[in-house]
């Protein structure tokens, strides 16, 4: 077990206590449930061991690396251009936020700096694919609960978004957009109309997802107060992104982030962090259905404001990185996904490291699963939102 | 009881979806016709076209490709298979020193292995790679999927021309050659 | 000659040959047109989209080929699986269908048992209709799997606690009525008025709308779907104690979840909204015998849509909240339905 001592978990050790000495007579003996690797719940395969007593929850293991694919080392062959398309595939569901923290660590090893249009360009494209990643949870989420129809909702509306991301950038899923020093191509004609409208149905969307789904008494019933997160639990096991925001810490790394801040423009923008003093299943689903909401603001916001200029800054063909260290972390859809990138002053780099958010926001639930029962796993594994991509990596 | 107007507005949000999917035409023209009202498209009877820019196959203007290999070396899984020889070709003008010409032999690219980054279309020096949004080319076995120099030259004639940038672009706007 | 003669002359095996068929057509063809109407086509309208399209003109020959498709496969046993156990189990939650649906009245004379005679009706039906939680309790344990053994267990359970509210909700119609022969309850609703008015006679959803509620949410419970359907739950379980069938024997399980529905909704349709009876033709005319089954069908297709409006819109109790909701909140509310309706027949 985690050193974390907290009284829910003495208490529910002595409660233990008690029960051993009255099951003298009545002896029962625990079960060991797996959920998964192959699972419907796990979308991927994730393992969670869990030793159960009835149906409550006594230790709860998550297993990972059933997925891992070595991106990390297979960055060190690849050159920098080409590292970009192995990373679009860590969180597959918003893959063009992966590539903005790589390319920013590279641009500010290589020193230089995206033109103002691309930077907005680039932001457009964050927060789209924040969108269309968040969109999803909101009705797998639903589905991790047992209503079935939201979830095809999500799939229904996203794919209005991902249509846009593709005929901006090429590719639906995995855009290799981002290249060091701006964008590889501009935008295409008429796109901002149409991603203003895009725009437009999310919102509709969100309020569909509300009466559908949040407002419902069930569903509220099942997530308000199922694995609750205290703050500084949560911070002391890394939790980021909406997961530590609905435990009520204001932090966004796109407001407050010291670390390679350039390269993207949310500081020009007019928008608020969403936080919710809970921190339970609840809170992190309603603060992630108004980031959604904040984010389609944003997006018109950009797409009003954009500068005209080139969308490349000078960089040369063949891109050699001087020698250093930078280390970039942005908020990404899952929380924050950070890259410290090592030149040798080569083609590829010497070495890069992965902070990716899912890896991080896992590592609480043996703490959390602690004492639940089986279906609130299910809830809790939900509302914590990882994908296995950005697990595994 | 609170337990009410939550559940009834879920039940509304169905419903409502319902009714929208089988009267597309709204209060107005209430005729069933759920093929229009609903979203999905019914895929081998009705094809959604792609964007232009999707990358959907790479197709190769034979023409301009000099067998200078910087696609097959920047190819991230390298994918791309290409043979070349040098030809003497004739001289430009009567008299001068015969050229020397690059002939491609072998251009294959093997789609079972490619992930569709766009690298190599990017990398080109020569404009000879392009991409088409073209996307029906599976193969019931996998070594049909790699497509040769024949095959990658007809593609070329799905390739549609670029698309015109957005206001306040400075992006030139590239040309794809005839066919 | 009136039907019930011809059928009178019979031989007592052919009117039993007859009365299988009967029951046989009853459970398949409505558990299938309940499938093709609302799984396949209603529930794909909420979401957005067509459902099956290819097989036969918008996809109606589908449920043949996911027949075919089930039948082909190979009837797994898990290694492990109490074999006899195993086997039984969709059969004997069939049954309970079967059973289920012979007490059911489509008609002055179309019922399998015979309600002149006997008064037995409702009672027999709520009695058999829990032989379904043996089935579910026997595929739970005998599968060998921790997630169906958890489904059993859970199904079990809930099914016995939604028990309790369903049958109170059925006592006040049976008080109300005098009676618990089913084909009494339906011509009481057609001979009742309601405020001196006899148009519509008196469907006793209008004086018992607390239990027809009721008895609506302790149905969607004992059918096990959404919002009730912690048994199966498919993101946490799998599938619950269905998680180790395939082939035919999950088909079983398959219609019998359909079947019951069906035959769920037409045990309400008789109680609450007056079974095979439509204003201005009298329930006990002969041409009813044919018209009676088509009047149920519509009414049991309506309550079906239903379950399944609910079933795909809401998400899940969890088996304390469903318990609570059970023991808290139907039952003291259907208690105080029966007094109520005690209190009332006895004044009026
Ligand atoms: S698209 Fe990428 S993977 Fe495919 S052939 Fe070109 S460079 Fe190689
Ligand atoms: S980079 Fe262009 S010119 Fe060179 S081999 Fe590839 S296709 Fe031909």
């Amino acid at each position: 077990m985690t050193a974390v001592s907290s009284r829910r978990q003495l208490n529910y050790i002595a409660a233990q206590a008690a029960d051993a000495r009255v099951n003298l007579e009545i002896e029962t003996e625990g079960m060991t449930l797996n959920i998964g690797p192959q699972h419907p719940a796990t979308h991927g395969t994730l393992r969670i061991v869990a030793k159960l007593d009835g149906e409550q929850v006594i230790a709860a293991d998550p297993v990972m690396g059933y997925m891992h694919r070595g991106y990390e080392k297979l960055s060190e062959v690849r050159t920098y251009p080409q590292v970009t398309t192995l990373i679009n595939r860590i969180d597959w569901l918003g893959s063009f936020a992966n590539e903005v923290p790589f390319i920013l660590a590279a641009e500010q090893l290589m020193e230089v700096e995206a033109p103002p249009r691309s930077q907005w360009i680039r932001t457009v494209l964050f927060e789209m694919s924040r969108i269309a990643n968040i969109v999803l949870f909101l009705g797998d989420m639903a589905v991790q609960v047992g209503a079935v129809t939201p979830v095809f909702f999500a799939f229904r509306d996203r794919e209005h978004i991902l249509n846009q991301i593709e005929a901006a950038t090429g590719g639906r899923f995995h855009p290799n957009f981002d290249r060091i020093g701006g964008l590889k191509d501009d935008l295409p004609k008429g796109w901002i109309v149409e991603t203003k409208q895009v725009m437009k149905k999310m919102r509709s969307f969100c309020n569909e997802i509300e009466e559908l789904v949040m407002g419902n008494e069930i569903f509220q019933a099942r997530t308000r107060g199922i694995g609750v997160v205290p703050a500084d639990i949560g911070l002391s096991y890394g939790l980021s992104g909406a997961n530590i925001r609905g435990s009520g810490v204001d932090w966004d790394v796109r407001r407050d982030g010291t670390t390679g801040a350039g390269g993207l423009v949310h500081n020009e923008l007019d928008w608020r962090v969403w936080t919710h003093p809970d921190g339970d299943s609840f809170s992190r689903f309603w603060v992630r259905l108004q980031e959604v909401r904040e984010s389609t603001r944003m997006v018109d916001q950009l797409l009003d404001g954009l500068p005209s200029g080139p969308i490349m800054a000078k960089v040369p063909r063949i891109i050699k990185v001087p020698a250093g260290e930078a280390y970039v972390e942005t908020e990404n859809p899952l929380g924050v996904m950070g890259y410290y990138v090592v030149s040798k002053g080569g083609l590829a780099p010497f070495r890069v490291k992965i902070r990716s958010a899912s890896f991080n926001n896992m590592s609480i639930t043996p703490w959390l699963l602690t004492g639940v029962y089986v279906p609130d796993i299910i809830t809790i594994l939900g509302s914590l939102y990882f994908i296995l991509g950005d697990i595994d990596r | 009881m609170a337990l009410i107007p939550g559940l009834i507005k879920g039940l509304g949000v169905t419903g409502s979806t319902m009714m929208r999917t089988i009267f597309p035409g709204g209060v107005k023209k209430p005729i069933p016709s759920p093929v229009k009202g609903a979203e999905t498209v019914q895929y081998p009877h009705e094809k959604e076209a792609p964007p232009t820019r999707a990358r959907g196959v790479i197709a190769l203007h034979e023409e301009n490709c000099t067998a200078c290999m910087l696609c097959a070396r920047e190819c991230p899984d390298w994918c791309i298979y290409i043979e070349g020889h040098k030809e003497k070709a004739p001289p430009r003008r009567a008299g001068g020193k015969p050229r020397q010409r690059n002939i491609l032999d072998r251009f294959d690219i093997d789609y079972a292995l490619c992930m569709f980054c766009g690298i190599c279309v990017e990398v080109c020096p020569f404009e000879a790679l392009f991409w088409s949004p073209e996307y029906e080319f599976s193969e019931p076995r996998i070594a049909d999927l790699l497509h040769d120099m024949s095959r990658l030259s007809e593609w070329m004639e799905t390739v549609p021309d670029f698309e015109d940038y957005e206001a306040g672009s400075q992006q030139k706007k590239l040309k794809v050659p005839p066919t | 000659m009136s039907t019930t003669q011809v059928f009178a002359e019979l031989a007592y095996w052919q009117q039993t040959g007859i009365r299988v068929g009967a029951a046989l057509a009853a459970v398949l063809l409505v558990a299938g047109a309940l499938v093709y109407m609302h799984l396949f086509k209603a529930v794909s309208f909420m979401q957005s989209r067509l459902g099956p399209m290819e097989a036969g003109p918008y996809g109606s020959l589908q449920l043949l080929a996911e027949v075919g498709k089930h039948i082909q496969k190979e009837d797994i046993f898990p290694a492990k699986a109490d074999r006899f156990v195993f086997g039984a189990a969709p059969f004997v939650v069939l049954a309970s269908t079967f059973l289920l649906v012979v007490v059911v009245p489509a008609g002055p004379d179309a019922w399998f048992i015979d309600h002149h005679n006997s008064d037995l009706g409702i009672y027999l039906g709520l009695a058999v209709s829990s032989v379904s939680v043996l089935g579910i309790l026997m595929a739970g344990w005998g599968s060998s799997n921790k997630y169906s053994l958890l489904g059993g267990l859970r199904a079990t359970g809930q099914l016995i606690a939604y028990e309790l509210p369903l049958i109170l909700a059925v006592v006040g119609v049976v008080i109300q009525a005098g009676t618990m022969n089913m084909a009494d309850i339906v011509y009481a609703q057609a001979n009742g008025e309601i405020f001196g008015l006899g148009i519509v006679g008196n469907p006793y959803i209008l004086t018992q709308g607390v239990a027809f509620i009721i008895f609506l949410i302790a149905m969607q419970a004992e059918l096990a779907q959404a919002p009730f359907d912690m048994p199966v739950a498919e993101s946490e379980l799998v599938t619950g104690y269905m998680t180790e069938y395939s082939g035919m024997r999950f088909l079983l399980f398959f219609i019998g979840e359909f079947a019951t529905a069906g035959v769920f909704a037409a045990v309400a349709s008789v109680l609450f909204l007056g079974g095979w009876y439509i204003p201005g033709i009298d329930p006990g005319a002969d041409v009813m015998n044919l018209l009676g089954p088509l009047v149920m069908l519509v009414k049991i297709v309506g309550l079906t849509f239903l379950v399944f409006w609910t079933r795909f819109t809401m998400p899940r109790f969890r088996e304390d909240q469903l318990q609570r909701l059970a023991w808290k909140f139907l039952i003291p509310i259907a208690l105080a339905n029966i007094v109520v309706t005690g209190i009332l027949k006895v004044a009026f």
